[in-house]
């Protein structure tokens, strides 16, 4: 089993031998489709659906940038990876971009050699206590068991949080979500802690929501973001802009409905620049024109892939928070489109 | 007459090399070797360019930064601060001890399964054959994941323990049977309590010497002595009389629900019990069907024969029937061991911090160096499975049959 992986590694990394080395859009529009990785399953961020079709906020990205390249939202094959696959994937080539809410960190965009493109959610780890333990504050955690799902950077961020403040406590590492949910109403540890946005979402799935609170206490920076290869930079060009380009939609207020009305000229020239029909954007880029439109078209802009998958309306009920527009006290802020 | 002369011999041809039935597999063995040595080769030096030209790297540096995540099971000091190669060596102890601890329980319940199910008691024989078909045929990890659940779900939680409507209590005051675990006395080591343990070991040592002792009367005298009562007494009592002799330097430091957990005492974590309870009932079903093979291969003579001398059932299986049974029992029993060592790594199922979880997972992880780490895992799984076949092998060899 150990060797089938290692060897399993050295044959994708074989096989990419010239994937990584050559352009990869033009790699990308020979293939006829994106190789996009995914998680293996977070509602939300990306999961399959009843019918086997992918949904979710990450997978909003994934779609915006394929109808960017093909004008087809559809010409995407996901690839499901785990947050040990996830790098070795991206690295040999087996996907071209990964939108799997990981963290953007100096070490990964470094020494791992990769490019995080943009930020498509901001987050931080929580923590969540039941209510009758009477906790007010994570400093009151002293000899607290706390489940983490391992396999993020939750694990060093909790390491630090408690050494940083001086208590002690009981790591559990736990494999799922599903299973440290478990652990958790179980009473197996006191504490459940990732990132809020998924506590929230956890919250929400359980019998008495009100039983559980979650902690003042937001213990790290946690930029979740597409990444790409180092060392393309027209990849990761395309890449950026489909992302920013939904930033910007939501901020001149272009959307799934008015996108085919806007397009046909408008009296502002930033939309109709973002919309190809002023200037050569698309061009520059190696796209066609209204590269921008198709990758609104696909599922929205920013605002309407957010609430349409985590937002307040849906189960997973997060808040804009941080992720509002920069108008409107947020950190989202789209570089100009000219 | 003519003498017999060798046959006479051709000179040496290359077709030989295919034709000759001398050559012929020497020849076929040399191809298969270096067809293998070349794909490796091609498959490693097609790694290294593809690494080189992505700007990468094989660096083995990660080792000595520091880790900077905890680990609740530990056998030696560690802390967030130290290094990852501390990290792993933390995990190999914690591998090493689920592994020990399995490969021990497992042969005793395989053993006892194993001599059960030829019992004559009806019930006895199909209870034991029930255990080893459900056991065996379901994999594993589910065991694992079924028991671990089952012991979350019907143990109480530490805060059952609290307050004055507490719907849970200390067994005897001193064991806390917990869904984190169950947490026992941890003896506390006093002056003097050094010579106690001397003490101890020179008892066990006494043992041997005397069961030696009686077996030597035995063979020379055909006097049989009492064995069992006379070892239990020499195991204990000079131990206890050495306890109060030298004023009870030996006391225990009791768990004690102090804030969100119990505090003091040992704690075994949930999730050993879990990995090691499930480890050991899954291999000891397929040890119980070593056990029955190698029983059913002494021919029934030998029982018979033993029966007229006069032994009792009891003695034939231990003096007759197992000794000669080993033989057939060791060698898949070593294989089983190798299992269990190897299944050992399901046990981030159950968040218990095996190498897996801490090199192969969180290191993995943390610092993306996927080739290294699996390297290092493959290497360690390899080298502890060859260490357990040597050592069981040396005793294969002193069990199997001796040709005089």
């Amino acid at each position: 089993m150990k060797k089938t992986v290692f060897l399993g590694a050295l044959t994708v990394a074989g096989l990419a031998a010239g994937a990584s080395a050559a352009a990869t859009l033009d790699d990308v529009k020979a293939r006829g489709k994106l190789n996009c990785g995914v998680t293996t399953g977070l509602v939300g961020f990306a999961a399959p659906d009843a019918n086997g079709e992918w949904k979710g906020f990450d997978v909003g990205v994934c779609r915006a940038v394929a109808a960017a390249v093909f004008g087809d939202p559809t010409a995407v094959e996901f690839v499901p990876t785990t947050g040990k696959t996830r790098f070795t994937a991206l690295a040999s080539g087996e996907i071209d971009m990964l939108a799997r809410n990981t963290t953007w960190t100096f070490s990964r965009d470094v020494d791992l050699k990769f490019e995080f493109v943009g930020v498509n959610y901001y987050d931080g780890q929580g923590f969540m206590v039941p209510k009758d333990l009477g906790v007010g504050s994570a400093k009151d955690l002293d000899g607290a068991t706390v489940c983490i799902q391992t396999g993020t950077t939750t694990e060093l961020n909790l390491a630090d949080f408690f050494r940083a403040n001086n208590i002690s406590y009981e790591p559990v590492p736990i494999e799922t979500n599903a299973e440290a949910q478990q652990q958790y109403l179980a009473g197996a540890c006191d504490v459940y802690t990732t990132d809020a946005s998924g506590l929230a979402a956890t919250r929400a799935t359980f019998e008495d929501p009100a039983a559980h609170v979650l902690l003042p206490e937001i213990v790290s920076k946690e930029p979740l973001g597409p990444l790409v290869r180092h060392g393309d930079n027209e990849w990761a060009d395309v890449v950026r802009w489909s992302l920013n380009a939904l930033i910007a939609a939501e901020e001149m207020g272009i959307t799934s409905a008015n996108v085919e009305e806007l397009s046909a000229g408008t009296n502002n020239p930033e939309v109709n620049r973002i919309l190809g029909t002023e200037g050569n954007l698309g061009e520059m880029l190696g796209l066609s024109a209204d590269w921008a439109k198709n990758a609104i078209m696909a599922g929205g802009n920013y605002a309407e892939l957010f609430e349409k998958n985590i937002g307040e309306t849906t189960p997973i009920g997060l808040a804009r928070g941080l992720n509002a527009q920069w108008t409107d006290g947020g950190l989202l802020y789209s570089p100009p489109f000219r | 007459m003519t003498t017999l002369t060798d046959p006479p011999r051709a000179g040496f041809r290359l077709y030989l090399l295919f034709n000759d039935t001398r050559y012929r597999s020497l020849t076929f063995q040399a191809i298969a070797l270096m067809l293998l040595i070349f794909a490796f080769a091609y498959l490693g030096s097609n790694l290294f360019r593809n690494l080189t030209a992505a700007g990468l790297n094989i660096s083995y540096d990660f080792l000595g930064s520091s880790a900077g995540y905890d680990i609740n099971q530990r056998l030696i000091e560690y802390d967030s601060q130290s290094t990852n190669a501390r990290a792993a060596v933390v995990g190999i102890l914690n591998t090493l001890l689920v592994a020990f601890l399995a490969c021990v329980t497992a042969t005793i319940f395989g053993v006892i399964a194993g001599v059960l199910r030829l019992s004559n008691n009806w019930l006895v024989s199909k209870l034991m054959a029930f255990y080893v078909e459900i056991f065996r045929n379901i994999p594993v990890l589910i065991w694992i994941i079924i028991i671990f659940t089952i012991m979350t779900a019907v143990l109480p939680g530490p805060n059952k323990f609290r307050g004055d409507s507490a719907t849970a209590s200390m067994v005897l005051d001193m064991f806390a049977f917990t869904n984190r675990g169950i947490y026992v006395p941890a003896p506390t080591w006093g002056a003097g309590s050094s010579i106690l343990v001397l003490t101890f070991i020179a008892s066990i040592a006494g043992i041997f010497a005397y069961r030696r002792y009686t077996t030597k009367l035995l063979y020379d005298t055909g006097r049989l002595l009492p064995v069992f009562w006379p070892s239990i007494a020499l195991l204990l009592m000079p131990t206890i009389l050495m306890y109060f002799v030298l004023g009870r330097p030996v006391g225990l430091d009791l768990p004690e629900l102090r804030g969100f957990n119990f505090q003091g005492g040992l704690k075994i974590g949930g999730p050993l019990i879990a990995l090691w309870f499930a480890l050991s009932v899954y291999t000891g079903a397929f040890i119980a069907e070593n056990v029955r093979a190698g029983i059913q291969s002494v021919s029934k003579g030998q029982t018979e024969a033993a029966l007229a001398l006069g032994l009792r059932p009891g003695r034939v299986m231990n003096l007759v029937v197992l000794p000669q049974a080993l033989r057939v029992i060791i060698p898949p029993l070593i294989s089983q061991f190798l299992n269990i060592t190897k299944n050992s790594s399901l046990a981030i199922a159950v968040g218990y911090a095996d190498v897996t979880a801490t090199l192969g997972g969180i290191t993995l992880n943390q610092t993306g160096r996927a080739i290294e780490c699996v390297v290092l895992l493959m290497l360690f799984y390899l080298t502890i499975s060859l260490s357990i076949s040597a050592i069981m092998n040396v005793y294969n060899n002193s069990v199997k049959l001796k040709e005089r």
